[in-house]
C-alpha cells in the first residue's frame, strides 16, 4: 500500500470531516469564536487605560493672585487634573475626597505670591487620594511636572539665562504612550489561551458526556487520529481568532505590525499547540463540561495575572516571577509585543521561540501519555 | 460472514473453524471497594444469540465493556473471536460491533452522516462505502430519514441507526447493551427480527436486557447477580432450575433477594 492510499484510509479523515460538520452546525460556538475576540478587543482596547488622566481636582486658592492662577493654569493644561471646583477650607477638601467627588486637591497658601516676590521658595501643596495607587501615581508625576515647568518659566523670566539642564525623554515604539497599543497584542495571547484550553477540553468532555467517546473507543481508530481529529480544527480556529484581532487592532486602534507576520504565525503555532495540549490534559481529568470549564479557568487566571498581560512582571515578587516563567503566555507576549511593536526578528526572539517549542513538545508528550483509549 | 471488508486487512483470526466466539476464564473486575464482576466463566458459541440478564448493578455492563476492550479486567482472561481482550484489543476492535445503552450517536449529525462516519472510521472508502451505506439504509428502512438530524429522531429510529452503525463493518461478534430500553414494542419486535437475521448469517450476538420476553428470544441466557454467574442455560432450563414457571419470576425473585440484602 503506497503512502497516499495509507493517508487516505487513515481514520483521521472521517474524524476531521465530522468535526467540521459539527463546527459548522454549532452556529453559536462558531459565532462565539469570531465575535468573542472582537468584543474582548473592543472592551479591553477602549476600557482598559493604565494611564490615568483628568483626575477630578478641587482647588483651595488662598493666595488669589496672578501667580497662583498661573500655577493652576499649568496644572490644568497638563491634562492630568480637571479643576472641577473651588473650595474655601481644608475641611471641604476632606469632605470632597471622602465622598469620592474629588481625587486630588491643590492648596495654594496665602503667602504664595509674597514669598515669590521676596525671592524665597514658595510652597504649594497637592493632596492625592492614594487609595488607588495607579491614579495617585499620575497625580504625583503630574504635580511634579507642573511644578518643574512653572519653576523653569519663573527662572528664565527672572534671570534671563537659559536653564542649565534639559533632560528629554523619548518614548520609543509607542510615542503617545497609548495603553491599547500595549494591551491589544497581549489580548491575542489571552484569547488563544482561553479558546484552546476551554473549548478544546469541553469539546472532548462533551463526547464523553454524550457517550460518543465510548463508541469511538470501540472502533479501531488509533489514538493519534482521535487526538489530532479533535485538535486540528481548533488550530485553524486559533489562527482565525488571531487574524481577527490583528486586523481589528490595526483598524480600530492603529496597532502597528512592524515585524515579520510570517514569523509571528510560525511561533503562534507552537503557542497554540502548547495550549491545546493543556486542554487535552484537562479533558482527561474532567468528567463533565462544567468541571472542564472550572479547571480551565484555574489555569487561565495565573496567565491573566502573572504573564505580564496586565501587570509588568518586573514589579512582581520573585515567587510570582517564577510562576510566570513556566507559563507559555509569558514568552508569547514577548514575541507578540516584540514583533508587532518593535519590529523584532528571530535574532532577538529566538530564546522565546525556543521556549515555546519546548513547551509545545513537552506538553504534547504529557497529553499523549495521559490520553488513553480506555474508559478508565 | 468471513473475510475482512476493510482495506486494512484484519489480522487473520481462526474464527471460521473455531466454534467458540467468547471464552472467559475467572474474569474479575473491581472498582475500588466494589466487586463488579467475580469469577466469571463463560463460553459463547459462534452464531449464538446469548442473553445476559440480571438486576441493575449485577455486572452486565461491566462484563460487556471488558469483552469489548473498553476497560481492563482486574484479573482473569478472556478471548473474543480468537483475540485476547487485553493484549489484542486493537485487532479485536476491527471484528466486533458495540451498541451502548446511550447509542453513541452524534445528535448534531444526520442519519446519513452518522452512518458514513462510523463506516469510514472502520476504513471503508469510496464506492465500497457508498454501496454498504445504501445496503444498510435499505435493510433497516433508514433511507427516508437519511437527511434528518439524529436529535429529531424517536428512540426506535435512534436504536435502529445505532445498530446500523455497529454492524457497518460486518463484525463477527455484536455486543448489544440494553438495546431496547425506551423503545416501543413494534420497534423492539422489528429489532429482534434483525438480530436473528444477523445470527443466522453467522454473527454471534451478546445482548443484555431487562425485558423478559426478549430473554425468551435468546438461544441461551446467563443470570448475573451481584457480579456472579448464578444460572446458565436455555431460557426454559433456567426457569426450571429455579423451580419457577417463567424467566420473569426468576428475575423478580433475584431482584427481591439482591435488594433485600444490599439495602
Amino acid at each position: 500500500m503506497n503512502l497516499a492510499t495509507r493517508i487516505r484510509s487513515s481514520p483521521l479523515w472521517p474524524m476531521l470531516w465530522k468535526e467540521f460538520i459539527q463546527m459548522r452546525r454549532d452556529r453559536l460556538t462558531l459565532a462565539m469564536m469570531v465575535v468573542l475576540p472582537a468584543i474582548q478587543l473592543i472592551l479591553f482596547g477602549f476600557a482598559i487605560r493604565t494611564e490615568v488622566r483628568h483626575l477630578p481636582t478641587v482647588v483651595l486658592d488662598e493666595s488669589r493672585t496672578s501667580e497662583s492662577r498661573a500655577l493652576l493654569d499649568v496644572m490644568r493644561n497638563s491634562g492630568n487634573f480637571d479643576l472641577i471646583a473651588t473650595v474655601n477650607s481644608r475641611d471641604d477638601i476632606s469632605r470632597m475626597i471622602e465622598r469620592g467627588a474629588a481625587a486630588a486637591a491643590v492648596v495654594i497658601p496665602p503667602d504664595y505670591m509674597r514669598e515669590l516676590r521676596r525671592g524665597r521658595t514658595a510652597q504649594a501643596q497637592v493632596i492625592v487620594d492614594a487609595a488607588d495607587p495607579l491614579s495617585s501615581q499620575s497625580a504625583l508625576s503630574g504635580a511634579a511636572l507642573a511644578g518643574a515647568a512653572r519653576t523653569e518659566a519663573l527662572l528664565t523670566g527672572r534671570l534671563a539665562v537659559p536653564v542649565p539642564l534639559d533632560v528629554r525623554v523619548r518614548p520609543w515604539y509607542n510615542p503617545d504612550l497609548r495603553s491599547e497599543v500595549y494591551i491589544v497584542p497581549g489580548l491575542i495571547g489571552i484569547l488563544l489561551s482561553i479558546t484552546m484550553i476551554l473549548i478544546t477540553s469541553m469539546a472532548i468532555v462533551r463526547e464523553r458526556e454524550r457517550g460518543t467517546l465510548e463508541q469511538l473507543i470501540v472502533t479501531p481508530i488509533d489514538k493519534t487520529s482521535l487526538m489530532l481529529g479533535k485538535i486540528l480544527p481548533f488550530v485553524i480556529v486559533g489562527y482565525v481568532q488571531m487574524s481577527v484581532v490583528l486586523f481589528l487592532g490595526r483598524i480600530l486602534f492603529d496597532v502597528p505590525i512592524r515585524g515579520s507576520i510570517g514569523l509571528l504565525y510560525l511561533i503562534a503555532g507552537a503557542f497554540i499547540i502548547a495550549n491545546l495540549a493543556v486542554g487535552l490534559v484537562t479533558s482527561t481529568l474532567a468528567q463533565t463540561q462544567v468541571q472542564a470549564m472550572q479547571m480551565g479557568f484555574f489555569f487561565i487566571m495565573p496567565n491573566f495575572l502573572l504573564s505580564g498581560f496586565m501587570f509588568p512582571r518586573a514589579a512582581m515578587p520573585v515567587a510570582a516571577q517564577w510562576i510566570g516563567a513556566v507559563l507559555p503566555l509569558t514568552y508569547f507576549l514577548d514575541v507578540l509585543r516584540g514583533i508587532l511593536l518593535k519590529g523584532a526578528g528571530l535574532s532577538a526572539l529566538w530564546p522565546q521561540m525556543l521556549a515555546l517549542f519546548a513547551f509545545a513538545a513537552a506538553l504534547i508528550a504529557v497529553s499523549v501519555r495521559r490520553f488513553q483509549k480506555t474508559l478508565e | 460472514m468471513s473475510g475482512p471488508t476493510a482495506p486494512v486487512p484484519a489480522a487473520t483470526a481462526p474464527t471460521s473453524d473455531v466454534p467458540v466466539a467468547v471464552r472467559t476464564v475467572q474474569l474479575r473486575k473491581v472498582f475500588g471497594e466494589l466487586v463488579a464482576v467475580e469469577g466469571l466463566d463463560l463460553t459463547i458459541n459462534k452464531g449464538e444469540v446469548f442473553g445476559v440478564l440480571g438486576p441493575n448493578g449485577s455486572g452486565k455492563t461491566t462484563t460487556i465493556r471488558m469483552l469489548c476492550g473498553l476497560i481492563a479486567p482486574t484479573s482473569g482472561t478472556a478471548t473474543v473471536v480468537g483475540f485476547d481482550i487485553v493484549t489484542q484489543a486493537e485487532q479485536l476492535r476491527r471484528r466486533i460491533g458495540y451498541m451502548s445503552q446511550r447509542f453513541g450517536l452524534y445528535d448534531d449529525l444526520t442519519v446519513r452522516e452518522n452512518l458514513r462516519f462510523y463506516s469510514a472510521v472502520y476504513g471503508m472508502r469510496g464506492a465500497e462505502l457508498d454501496a454498504r451505506m445504501t445496503e444498510l439504509m435499505d435493510n433497516l428502512d433508514l433511507a427516508p430519514l437519511a437527511s434528518q438530524l439524529v436529535s429529531e429522531l424517536s428512540g426506535g429510529w435512534k436504536q435502529r441507526l445505532a445498530l446500523a452503525c455497529a454492524i457497518a463493518h460486518r463484525p463477527d461478534m455484536l455486543f448489544l447493551d440494553e438495546p431496547t430500553a425506551g423503545v416501543d414494542p413494534a420497534a423492539r419486535r422489528h429489532f429482534w427480527e434483525i438480530v436473528h437475521q444477523l445470527a443466522s448469517s453467522g454473527t454471534t450476538v451478546l445482548v443484555t436486557t431487562h425485558y423478559m420476553d426478549e430473554a425468551g428470544r435468546c438461544d441461551r441466557v446467563a443470570f448475573l447477580s451481584r457480579g456472579r454467574l448464578i444460572a446458565l442455560g436455555t431460557p426454559a432450563a433456567v426457569s426450571e432450575q429455579f423451580g419457577l414457571s417463567s424467566i420473569e419470576d426468576v428475575f423478580i425473585e433475584l431482584q427481591k433477594r439482591d435488594e433485600g440484602v444490599t439495602v
